[in-house]
């Protein structure tokens, strides 16, 4: 089998690491310090997939069925 | 009709405020419409206005709303409890007792199932369908065996297989005396439909050990799955199961890796994440209630599976979650076991911010809710302007 990759799996929303400047952009636009938003850890498989670091935001892109599409962002914790 | 280009091109300014659903559905009755490009511009302007009207209002109490809305229908079910719903010869738990495991965050659930669906070349044929089912039922000695004795004089064990069954499961006796090698207990040999395993402990305990882990030797399978059961779905098969390992089942060929299910939700956590483990609560406990025909809006789901999963593992509901992580000791303290809680903070010297609603209550202030929320501060104006 070749390797799983579990950004395909049905339960599974597409997500991505939010550069410096969208961080930025992202905190002043709420208000909040990023350690406010919601936490991922840092050995959470989605983490390690995406190869995100303690202290990086993850832009999240849920299928809703209210929304259609909803944007979620999670903060990474170093555990 | 309108023009759809002229419709992209109003709508244009809208795309990042809509939601998609919304956006997409309104593109589609625009375009089918016959205005002017003034009434598009009206209408468009009349959904985004209703849209921003039907936004929640910062300070609105949403939590305590889910609550009710989950609750009530759930003093509906509590008649109903206990009541099992078979995938033919399956019991899952559901109604009320299911809900309480969601929301306690259980390691394991009561009954265990997994749905696993084929990948193209498995799935429209029964034959190839079971024999995928056949790699992950877990088969031990205990499954295949018509008895097992213990010899004193020659202090060994005498396993009778029954080959009838042994042969159904795909099992021949050298692979059993391969895999009883490997527990290194001592000799093993085979004569004629028995296997005779050697050791060399005479302790009636090690002896009583040893029987109970000789029957529970995986022959194959996936560790955890109980039992399998192949059913047809439309027009492929599908494998339903007893008992649940995510991780185990992903190993297997045959299986589409990207459809798998289980409703054991630590598993989707451990295996595909904290945001998988959201969306497994919602689709559980939404689940749960839509069987008890109970139409509860799914937001009040979501807001639920949002608060178990912030910290990014999953939190309970209650006392050991949600509840007891409360930086507020009052609060704390007016959910459950409220001398500890009210000790400790004495002991600690904790203090109490009073900004949640609990703590204001108890004290008597406003509650930071609704109106409430908002703080006032007065702005002096400096000194000459």
């Amino acid at each position: 089998m070749s390797k799983f990759d579990i950004f395909k799996h049905e339960l599974v929303p597409k997500a991505v690491v939010l550069s410096k400047e969208e961080v930025e952009e992202l905190r002043r636009l709420y208000g909040i310090r990023k350690e406010q938003l919601p936490w991922i850890r840092r050995s959470d498989p989605m983490c390690r997939a995406l190869g995100a670091k303690p202290g990086d935001v993850i832009k999240i892109i849920r299928k809703s069925p209210v929304a259609g599409e909803a944007i979620a962002y999670r903060y990474v914790v170093p555990w | 009709m309108a023009d759809p280009q002229l419709v992209e091109k109003i709508m244009e300014n809208y795309k990042k405020n809509l939601p998609k659903k919304i956006f997409d559905e309104l593109k589609e009755k625009l375009i089918s419409l016959n205005a002017s490009e003034d009434q598009l511009n009206k209408i468009i302007e009349e959904v985004y206005r209703e849209y921003l009207n039907s936004l929640i209002e910062p300070g609105e109490a949403v939590g305590t709303v889910a609550a009710q809305s989950v609750g009530e229908p759930g003093t509906q079910m509590t008649l109903r409890t206990f009541h099992y719903a078979g995938v033919r010869e399956f019991n899952v738990t559901l109604g009320l007792p299911r809900l309480i495991e969601i929301v306690d965050a259980r390691r394991t659930p009561s009954t265990p199932t997994m749905i696993i669906r084929l990948d193209e070349e498995h799935k429209y044929s029964l034959e190839k369908a079971k024999e995928v089912a056949s790699k992950i039922e877990r088969i031990t000695i205990e499954n295949i065996a018509k008895s097992i004795e213990y010899d004193m004089i020659n202090s060994s064990f005498i396993i009778e297989i029954d080959e009838e069954i042994a042969h159904d499961k795909g099992i021949d006796l050298e692979y059993v005396a391969k895999v009883l090698g490997r527990l290194k207990v001592g000799n093993v040999e085979i004569e004629g439909n028995k296997i005779i395993v050697h050791c060399e402990t005479t302790s009636i305990d090690k002896i009583k050990r040893l029987r109970e882990k000789i029957l529970d030797l995986r022959l194959k399978g996936v560790k955890g799955i109980k039992r399998v059961l192949v059913q047809k779905e439309g027009d492929e098969y599908v494998i339903y199961t007893d008992g649940s390992n995510l991780a185990g089942v992903l190993q297997i060929k045959g299986i589409d890796p990207y459809k798998v299910y289980t409703n054991n939700i630590f598993e989707i956590a451990e295996v595909l994440g904290i945001e998988a483990a959201r969306a497994a609560i919602i689709r559980e406990a939404y689940q749960v209630l839509d069987q008890q025909g109970l139409d509860v809006d799914i937001r009040h789901v979501m807001l639920i599976a949002d608060l178990m999963t912030m910290t990014g593992r999953i939190r309970q509901i209650g006392r050991h979650g949600v509840s007891g992580e409360k930086s507020s000791v009052l609060a704390r303290a007016a959910f459950e076991v409220t001398v500890k809680h009210l000790l400790e903070a004495a002991a600690h010297g904790e203090e109490d911010a009073l900004e949640g609603v609990t703590e204001n209550v108890i004290v008597g202030q406003s509650i930071p809710l609704g109106t409430g929320i908002i703080e006032l501060l007065m702005h002096f104006p400096r000194r000459g302007g």
